[in-house]
């Protein structure tokens, strides 16, 4: 039922996964919500580098509790995508490849996935406890000034994400709203 | 009665609430399990399940969202409170809990200029005041992914049923998956547009399982979840039977012109405690 896959992602991956499949993510994957997601608007809008490249990454809609002591991470569940939806197809265009969160999309950004062949996973939203079980490192590379919306580098294995848009437009919400 | 008390409980109330689902929820998660047919729906309870197991033993809080603090305080008015305001020592107990128990700060000072606090205070407190010498303190810490979908509409007096239906069922879908399905819905109804709006957040506290006192609420609380587990949106908005765990209304006089409505959705973590003292 659910198989393994690595991220970064494959062309060839990221053009078999299809709609409601159920992934198990291995691998490296980035944080950022709402502040980080702004910052990166505004240095690709001046053309500024970003502190990290996304190119081919996957991005991880998350921010976590503080790690307790003699542990890798705090609660890691995702947050709601669609906030991040003005910021999507930009991040899109230059390069990264999937996003991983909660919930449905904008118009805008399923089209731009499409565009750019490219994937939306969700994952369990409330599931916090359970998914920090799923990372093995974690370390902040970016932006550490935003607390739990900096972003880290997350090493994860066998993180539960099920495909909601995938890489032909297939949005996963509206096939069931038809 | 000393603050200190109450800044002790506010702390115990918080740690509590956010390492243990509350356990009518927990129930409810169970149940679910059986009655979806969805497989996704499924897979998505089990995980729910289990990570409450992982909360329970106090390793991890529920979701990383432990969300702003809400503070229903009930005081007697016979009672004489001493060692100080009592809003600073719920939030200094509030402080502390979220220090302890490494749980996120997720308040920022102004809503514009957005500086996080650092300590997850200050606490929405709503007070009432009560005949009696008791003080009754209720804690809900309230994530915002099911707090951004909750709305309130202004219905007309002349509004039927099936409009105040039509309405929730609305706000239901338009936060789809990202309110966190299965939901849990609280309901305010009458009073003014802010009373409703406590109302629906205070109509949280009753236990799911807990029929409504009142006759007609019943059966219009057993209306809405039928209606809304009708929509097929199912767990994380995937599809499923299962959208909603839990509807619960409280009710209010209002005026003759009006019929505010209030809908507060809450994601499946609906966290929360309280205490006598």
């Amino acid at each position: 039922m659910w198989r393994p896959i690595n991220v970064p992602l494959s062309r060839k991956d990221i053009l078999r996964l299809s709609c409601g499949d159920k992934v198990l993510l291995n691998g490296y994957v980035y944080t950022a919500r709402d502040m980080a997601h702004r910052r990166f608007f505004t240095a690709l809008q001046k053309n500024k580098k970003l502190p990290v490249s996304l190119k081919g990454q996957v991005v991880y809609y998350t921010g976590p509790t503080p790690a307790p002591r003699g542990r890798i991470i705090g609660a890691c569940g995702p947050t709601t995508s669609s906030r991040m939806d003005s910021f999507t197809p930009v991040l899109l265009k230059s390069g990264l490849k999937g996003t991983i969160g909660k919930g449905e999309r904008s118009i805008e950004t399923v089209r731009a996935i499409k565009k750019y062949k490219a994937i939306y996973f969700v994952t369990v939203g409330g599931a916090g406890a359970y998914l920090a079980g799923c990372v093995v490192e974690a370390r902040v590379i970016a932006y550490r000034d935003l607390g739990p919306e900096a972003i880290f580098r997350l090493k994860i294995r066998d993180l539960p994400v099920i495909v909601a848009i995938d890489s032909s437009g297939m949005d996963i919400f509206n096939k069931r709203k038809k | 009665m000393d603050v200190k008390q109450i800044e002790k409980a506010v702390e115990q109330l918080c740690l509590k609430a956010n390492f243990y689902l509350r356990k009518d929820v927990a129930r409810a998660l169970k149940h679910a399990l059986k009655i979806e047919t969805s497989s996704t729906g499924k897979e998505i309870l089990k995980i729910l399940i289990e990570n409450e197991a992982i909360a329970r033993r106090r390793i991890l809080p529920l979701c990383q969202d432990t969300g702003m603090v809400i503070v229903f305080l009930e005081i007697g008015q016979g009672v004489r409170i001493k060692g100080g305001s009592i809003e600073k020592a719920v939030n200094r107990g509030a402080a502390r809990a979220y220090r302890r128990g490494s749980f996120r700060a997720s308040v920022v000072k102004d809503p514009l200029i957005r500086i996080n606090t650092g300590n997850n205070t200050p606490v929405v407190i709503h007070t009432k005041i009560v005949p009696g010498a008791r003080i009754k303190i209720h804690v809900t810490p309230k994530g915002f992914g099911s707090e951004n979908m909750s709305s309130i509409s202004m219905l007309k007096p002349t509004a039927r049923q099936d409009e105040i239906i039509d309405y929730i069922l609305d706000v239901v879908k338009k936060a789809g998956g990202k309110a966190c399905p299965p939901i849990i819905l609280g309901i305010g109804i009458g009073g003014t547009m802010e009373k409703a709006g406590v109302l629906s957040k205070e109509a949280l506290l009753r236990p799911i399982d807990r029929s409504n006192p009142k006759k007609h609420l019943m059966k219009l609380e057993r209306e809405i979840l039928k209606r809304v587990n009708g929509l097929g949106l199912g767990p994380m908005g995937l599809g499923g039977k299962v959208t909603c765990l839990g509807v619960n209304i409280l009710t209010y006089p209002t005026h003759i012109a009006g019929l505010p409505v209030a809908v507060s959705l809450s994601c499946h973590a609906l966290r929360g405690g309280k205490i006598v003292l």
